[in-house]
């Protein structure tokens, strides 16, 4: 047993990554379908991990559809209700591919939908960095127990979690493999 | 009149002995002695000590009567174990003439919690320019003997030479607040490391240093009496030590604070702060190696006295900005258990010397017969209890002084004055004033 | 829990690391067409100006009035300070008026500190006489990070009358704390006497330090300095301690040419090098904006502050 899968013990997993694989291709399928062709399209993945969904999914379009669509990231610290809950937290980069989003149809991206609360934040943060034409919402995990009126528009997997639990991400850029584990709460890092 | 038993006191930290106190004078000392119609004061484990004596105390009347009175001043004094306070002249108006110094001593007399003895300003105004009638003052009821411009250095020399030899007349000493003033302009701190660090402009030693040693020259070569305030530096006591080995008659104090605090008080104080004005004093608060040598020079005889500076301020003049904040330190009635603190507790002295340092050798400098006499028959009945066992936070709401501007508020300090006896009669029993 | 930034030596390195993170971050706001976060809603912050100083309040009022807090400008000329109010009493004010932050400007040094006795919110440091000028030189720093990438090892020499300069102070500190190896040139009369205790070189020679420099900061000399003999006069300085074309063209290819202002040119440092491709000195301002946009941040965005020291 390695270190990584012991620290992981009381973790279950629930998408390995060729579920993931499977998963986000799936995704990039619908988005071109819904999109009609993803002419218009602009991925935002949500910092951290969404940020890495998102470009894993322009490589997608790249590679299997050979489209191009304009990535970048959203950094939504500074809309968060939350923020004076917790001790004020470092910034991640938000960067808007270089011809913006006005008129774009964007497709926000991230790892796990919980209480749409995140959402709520990137919307809002969107609205000051311009004027999308649609906005959509692309996830890996919905795990229901929704707190706001928000709906994920893409769903890799639909995940049914008590709130007792925790929902991980790993992702292999960041985290050295693919996969989604399940567990108990507090015991995520 | 008054008939009081000691019983069982330590004299100087001796061995128990009673005291019977008759008609103002010690009548007898002795082991199981006997007086039926004495009013008894148990003194077991307490130290007795002859009355304190400050030779430099700031009463502010006349003129800032909000801050400190004669009254609130002795009573101070009274507290902290001392029998007689010199006034220094900084009032408003100033003490340069025989009748400001004349009102001050009647008022202690009046009120006679402790003796006052006025000091008469060097010069007029104390502007440094003109010498102040140092003879009317020294003649007056007041018999003014010890002369300071106190709070402004005498600098120039030709001024500081003539005072020095004006007042052997009549026996009279010049007291000098050091402080070469060019070197000090807008001086706020000691200067140094801290000073650096604070960006607070500093106060050198070498500004003290070098008008201890320009008086120490002047006063050899007069054959004058010197005496130096507030000797705050480890140079200070170097030249001090240097001029006493000439032979000439040199006497240097040093006030309680010096002996205990250090500037790194400016930048974080034992409760927290930073650039907290209550440890803003002239002579700044020096480093450890200061208080080092002032503890040495005093235990070796070298600094002869302690004395207080006790100096009461406005909570408003302390509760501003660093710069703003007024200069100084109440001290009467935390003196004898910083002492403790300082020099007992840590060896460099035993109850003898302290006797000798804050009674015997101020009461020879300020000329004053009936105090600072040793504790044997005969001597005027002018003694202090303590008890250097007791251990308490200093509570400054308790304090009769007027003013509130203490550091040691809050911290722990040794040892409390049970009772002080002024000539017989109680000033101070069971620690409160009668 | 850390509550104020009123000395640079309140900044451990990853303390003032995450300021320089967050201003890259906060500085890219300026960019946008809604140059606004909503960050601080709510939050009242409070300029108290006892000094003039019009760029620095400005600086600060616009990092504030970004992260949406309400600004308050307080500053002492037709207030009632001018009138004989005491800082205490001041203070009392701005904490029945619910200041949650004040950033104070004083000629008096440690006033700030005094001011955080008496109030409960968060205490900022715009400059407090000879002391600290601390947000200064975190903008001094971000602007170093970004021509010349990490800090650590990178030789700044820091030029003029530090005796007097609250941002010398905060520069040695910061700077060191950020790995830098600073070199203080000046007179010996505006050097402190405890120089040799900070943690800094000195030299009293500007020829040769500038050729090893990476960045060279000169810093505003006061023409009255000369009145109180601490050099005999200004064209003396100048030419000993002056930043002339002739020494600019001794410093290194990639070396920066740093000011906080106000400038006295042809004094410390020569027009044309202050309008050299190489000097940073309006950027330096305009950086000014994120780095204290980051500060007020990461002080009053999250439940506790992230950075400073609690006094």
């Amino acid at each position: 047993m390695t270190a990584a899968q012991s620290q992981d013990a009381p973790y279950k997993a629930v998408l390995e990554a060729p579920e993931i694989r499977r998963a986000l291709t799936r995704i990039a399928h619908e988005i071109l379908e819904r999109t009609k062709g993803g002419s218009d399209v602009v991925l935002l993945g949500i910092q951290t991990r969404g940020v890495n969904l998102a470009r894993t999914l322009a490589e997608r379009f790249r590679d299997v559809e050979g489209l191009d669509i304009p990535c970048g990231s959203l950094d939504v610290t500074m809309y968060r209700d939350d923020l004076r809950m917790k001790p004020a937290r470092a910034l991640n980069r938000t960067e808007l591919p270089p011809k913006g989003i006005d008129d774009r149809i964007v497709v926000l991206v991230d790892d796990v939908l919980y209480s749409g609360r995140t959402i709520r934040a990137a919307l809002d943060a969107l609205n000051d960095l311009g004027r999308p034409r649609a906005v959509q919402l692309a996830v890996l995990v919905d795990r229901g127990h929704r707190e706001l009126p928000i709906r994920a528009d893409y769903v890799g997997k639909n995940l049914p979690t008590s709130s007792q639990e925790t929902v991980r991400v790993l992702l292999r850029d960041v985290d050295g493999r693919d996969a989604v584990l399940l567990g108990p709460k507090g015991d995520a890092k | 009149m008054s008939l009081y038993l000691i019983r069982n006191a330590r004299v100087l930290g001796g061995e128990p002995r009673d005291l019977l106190i008759r008609d103002g004078e010690i009548a007898e000392i002795g082991v199981g002695l006997e007086a039926p119609a004495a009013e008894v004061v148990e003194a077991e484990g307490l130290v007795a000590l002859p009355g304190l004596v400050d030779l430099h105390t700031h009463l502010r009347e006349p003129g800032r009567e909000d801050n400190e009175t004669v009254l609130s001043g002795t009573r101070a004094a009274a507290r902290g174990g001392f029998t007689a306070v010199h006034a220094m002249a900084n009032t408003t108006p100033v003490a340069d003439t025989a009748g400001v110094v004349e009102q001050v001593w009647r008022l202690g007399r009046e009120f006679g919690y402790c003796d006052v003895h006025p000091v008469g300003a060097v010069t007029e105004g104390l502007a440094g320019k003109k010498l102040a009638e140092l003879g009317a003052m020294a003649d007056s009821a007041a018999r003014v003997r010890v002369f300071s411009d106190d709070g402004h250095c005498v600098d120039d020399a030709v001024i500081m030479r003539r005072a020095l030899e004006y007042v052997k007349a009549f026996g009279g000493v010049v007291a000098q607040h050091a402080q070469e003033p060019r070197l000090t302009e807008g001086a706020q701190m000691n200067e140094g490391e801290v000073s650096d660090r604070l960006g607070l402009r500093g106060w050198p030693a070498v500004a003290e240093e070098s008008i201890i040693a320009r008086d120490c020259l002047l006063a050899g070569h007069v054959g004058s009496r010197l005496h130096v305030c507030h000797v705050s530096t480890a140079g200070s006591v170097e030249i001090v030590r240097w001029a006493k080995s000439k032979g000439w008659n040199i006497t240097a104090e040093v006030t309680p604070h010096h002996l205990f605090l250090t500037d790194a008080c400016c930048e974080e104080s034992p409760a927290g702060r930073s650039y907290d004005p209550i440890y803003k004093v002239n002579p700044p608060l020096r480093t450890q190696r200061d208080v080092d040598a002032l503890r040495a020079g005093l235990a070796d005889g070298t600094i002869d006295c302690v004395a207080t500076d006790h100096a009461p301020h406005a909570v408003e003049d302390k509760e501003t900005e660093w710069a703003d904040a007024a200069m100084g330190m109440i001290g009467l009635e935390t003196a004898l258990s910083v002492v403790q603190a300082a020099m007992v507790d840590t060896g460099l002295l035993d109850w003898a010397g302290v006797a000798e340092r804050m009674s015997a050798k101020p009461a020879e400098i300020g000329n004053l017969p009936g105090q600072g006499r040793p504790l044997e028959p005969g001597s005027p009945a002018n003694i202090t209890l303590y008890d250097p066992a007791y251990r308490a936070q200093v509570d400054a709401t308790t304090f009769a002084s007027k003013s509130r501007n203490t550091p040691y508020a809050g911290l722990e300090l040794p040892g409390r004055v049970v009772a002080t006896f002024l000539r017989g009669r109680p000033t101070v029993l069971e620690g409160k004033l009668v | 829990m850390k509550r104020h930034l009123i000395s640079a030596a309140d900044l451990s390195r990853d303390d003032a690391l995450l300021v320089l993170d967050t201003a890259e971050e906060l500085g890219r706001v300026t960019e946008r067409s809604v140059k606004k976060l909503p960050t601080l809603r709510g939050l009242t912050v409070v300029n108290l100006f006892f000094e003039d100083s019009t760029r620095t309040r400005i600086s600060f009022e616009a990092a504030a009035k970004r992260l949406s807090a309400d600004v308050i400008n307080f500053s002492a000329k037709g207030s009632s300070v001018s009138k004989g109010e005491s800082l205490k009493d001041t203070a009392l004010t701005l904490e029945a008026m619910g200041a949650d932050a004040v950033v104070i400007r004083h000629g008096a040094s440690g006033a700030p500190y005094r001011l955080a006795d008496w109030i409960n919110g968060n205490v900022i440091n715009a400059g407090d006489g000879t002391h600290e000028h601390p947000t200064q030189a975190l903008l001094d720093a971000f602007t170093m990070r970004r021509h010349l990438g990490s800090l650590d090892g990178r030789k700044i020499t820091i030029v003029g009358d530090v005796l007097h300069s609250r941002v010398a102070r905060s520069n040695v500190l910061l700077l060191s704390t950020l790995g830098a190896e600073v070199t203080l040139v000046a007179p010996p009369t505006l050097l402190p006497v405890s120089v040799d205790t900070w943690p800094c070189r000195v030299s009293y020679d500007l020829d040769a330090a500038l050729p090893k420099s990476d960045a060279v900061m000169m810093l505003r000399v006061q023409r009255e300095r000369m009145n109180a003999a601490y050099f005999p006069t200004v064209r003396e300085y100048s030419r000993r301690y002056g930043l002339s074309a002739e020494r600019y063209s001794h410093l290194p290819e990639h070396a920066i040419v740093m000011h906080p202002g106000p400038m006295n040119r042809g004094v410390e440092i020569a027009a044309e090098v202050a309008d050299s491709p190489r000097s940073t000195i309006v950027e330096q301002v305009g950086n000014g904006v994120a780095v204290r946009m980051a500060v007020l941040y990461l002080l009053l965005g999250g439940a506790q502050p992230a950075i400073g020291a609690d006094k």
